[in-house]
């Protein structure tokens, strides 16, 4: 079996996120980076299955230098080796970042073999594009299911569980597939420091493909108006209890 | 001029009607016309309709089926799809806002299409109240769009109040500290008839399921109180709780965020205050 988990290095934004001073991208220079947690379970579904199954399985990303950090962190969960598709940092469109993910996805399986299954996140955790797995799945002629909180393989095809008001969706759908995942899908481990030490010596395969002129083009961003709390102090301690409780006899909760 | 709306019965939907007027004419693609619910056959049949009604634009809600059926619709068509736009206004090229980060960031962005593929964010454009759009008519659906559609539907085994709905919810993060520790809060959930919730700390180490989880890749709640006990008020935390009309914060740090961004704050240890107010509740029954 073969599998591939597609990630984004994205920034740990904190309490508050500030822009740079062109408002065109987060001001990053304070922060820790991380794949989305979505796409943490994307790899770690991969990474079981083929422990179950045996195979290959493989990590792709598009994203600057530093992205072979979040590559690492996948393959210190169990993945096998890595894609890198190096950017010089400048944001790539959802459209440009699916058909480099395409070509990349084609040149691998030309000597490998096809996929059986693509992993992707939901939607990024950043641009919040909500496309990047359709626009694949569709490319390669695949079956796409989308919002998967659980993924059985039952011989040629795989059952999925879709998050939906009220409970869950079924669908089967025949193997090759692509199917985007959500947090809650599984519970990535806690990587070993033995994973991390072989994850270190891993293959990472780089290419630095040319990026198209975006058609959903960034002008510039903002961070909403707060939504004007002010905070009213009731106490500190256990002291505050009766303050609370008449707080919420108020607010009619109690 | 038509713009092509995909609809169902949501006030999303008709918060997308709202900025698609802008576009054209709406006429609809219903969400239900295909059961069970075959999200390519929904996109093949806004593709063949927007070419048939030669659309200038196309509008869905950007909830989770709304944004699933768009990037189909602009992957076989191969036009870019803008998700969860809080504005749009029709020109050469378009010119949208829109929602990174689970709300918590907006982009400003000019979308280069012959025919713009554009999702509204729930909630964040006034309803239209005009009449509801005619339906196009559709062709049966191909074989081939059909190989992904619901064959089934699981109901959830738990009967606790959702956290999507819940009025009250009593919710906890890393400052709570173990699994056990999680005794307190739902000891004032239950006084409360409250759901439990927690933050991504508290499900990544295992003390909670990820259905307790409030924010961006959480679950987005709207409760009247919503009790943050121990939690710090990460952006993505925050990113769910747009619908809170009340926010407590307990926390030993004045100055986390949360504290900062809640309608009413106790300072100091959880350990202490939750058992207080649970105690308090029961002296005045
Ligand atoms: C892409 C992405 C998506 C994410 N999605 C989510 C999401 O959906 N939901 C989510 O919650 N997070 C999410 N996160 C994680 C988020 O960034 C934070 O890491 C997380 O919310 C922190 O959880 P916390 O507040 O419980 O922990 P911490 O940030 O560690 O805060 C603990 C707080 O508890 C207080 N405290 C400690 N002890 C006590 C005590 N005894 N009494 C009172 N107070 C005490 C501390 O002062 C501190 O403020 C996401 C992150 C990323 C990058």
């Amino acid at each position: 079996m073969r599998v591939l988990a597609c990630i984004k290095r994205v920034p740990i934004t904190g309490g508050r996120i500030v822009l740079t001073e062109d408002a065109r991208a987060i001001n990053t220079q304070h922060l820790g980076f991380t794949m989305s947690p979505h796409e943490e379970c994307g790899v770690e579904e991969a990474a079981r299955l083929i422990e179950a199954h045996k195979g290959d399985s493989v990590v792709l990303t598009l994203g600057p230098p530093e992205a072979v950090e979040q590559l690492r962190d996948a393959m210190a969960l169990g993945i096998d080796r890595a894609i890198h598709l190096q950017t010089d940092g400048q944001e790539w469109d959802a459209e440009a970042t699916a058909s480099a993910l395409t070509d990349a996805i084609r040149a691998d399986e030309g000597p490998s073999g096809r996929f059986d299954i693509v992993f992707f996140g939901n939607e990024s955790a950043d641009s919040g594009g909500f496309q990047v797995g359709a626009r694949v799945a569709h490319a390669l002629g695949r079956p796409l299911v989308t919002g998967l909180k659980k993924v059985t393989v039952e011989g040629a095809s795989v059952r999925c569980e879709q998050e939906v008001e009220g409970g869950r969706d079924v669908y089967v759908v025949p193997l090759p597939a692509v199917l985007t995942v959500k947090e809650g899908l599984n519970l990535p481990r806690y990587p070993s420091v033995p994973g991390r030490m072989r994850a270190r010596s891993k293959p990472v395969a780089v290419s630095t493909p040319a990026r198209p002129a975006p058609r959903l083009e960034l002008v510039r961003l903002a961070v909403p108006a707060g939504q004007g709390r002010r905070a009213e102090s009731l106490g500190a301690g256990a002291a505050a209890a009766p303050a609370v409780v008449e707080m919420l006899q108020k607010a009619g909760v109690l | 001029m038509t713009v092509l709306v995909l609809m169902d019965e949501s006030d999303a939907s008709r918060q997308a009607l709202t900025l698609a007027r802008k576009f054209g004419d709406p006429r609809s693609v219903r969400m239900d016309a295909i059961e069970p619910f075959a999200p390519d056959a929904l996109a093949a049949a806004l593709a063949q309709a927007a070419d048939e009604l030669n659309a200038s634009a196309v509008f869905a809600a950007g909830t989770d089926r709304g944004n699933e059926v768009m990037a189909r619709l602009a992957a076989r068509t191969g036009l870019p799809f803008a998700a969860n736009c809080i504005s749009a206004t029709p020109g050469e090229p378009v010119s949208v806002t829109r929602l990174r980060w689970g709300g918590s960031l907006l982009e400003e962005a000019r979308l280069h299409s012959p025919r713009p593929l554009i999702s509204v964010a729930p909630h964040t454009v006034p309803e239209d109240t005009g009449p509801r759009p005619q339906d196009v008519d559709m062709k049966p659906p191909a074989e081939a769009d059909l190989v992904v559609r619901v064959v089934d539907h699981v109901s959830p085994r738990n009967g606790g109040v959702s956290l999507a709905e819940a009025k009250v919810i009593v919710s906890g993060g890393r400052g709570v500290g173990s699994k056990e520790g999680f005794a307190i809060i739902e000891d004032l959930a239950g006084l409360l008839g409250a759901a439990v919730g927690c933050s991504r700390a508290v499900t990544s180490a295992g003390w909670r399921p990820h259905s307790d989880q409030v924010g961006q890749t959480g679950t987005k709640v709207a409760p009247d109180v919503y009790i943050a006990c121990g939690i710090s008020g990460a952006t993505q935390h925050m990113a769910g709780l747009k619908g809170a009309k009340r926010i407590l914060a307990i926390n030993s740090d004045p100055q986390a965020p949360l504290m900062l961004n809640a309608d009413y704050t106790v300072t100091g240890d959880l350990k202490e205050i939750v058992p207080a107010i649970s105690a308090e509740i029961r002296k005045r029954r």
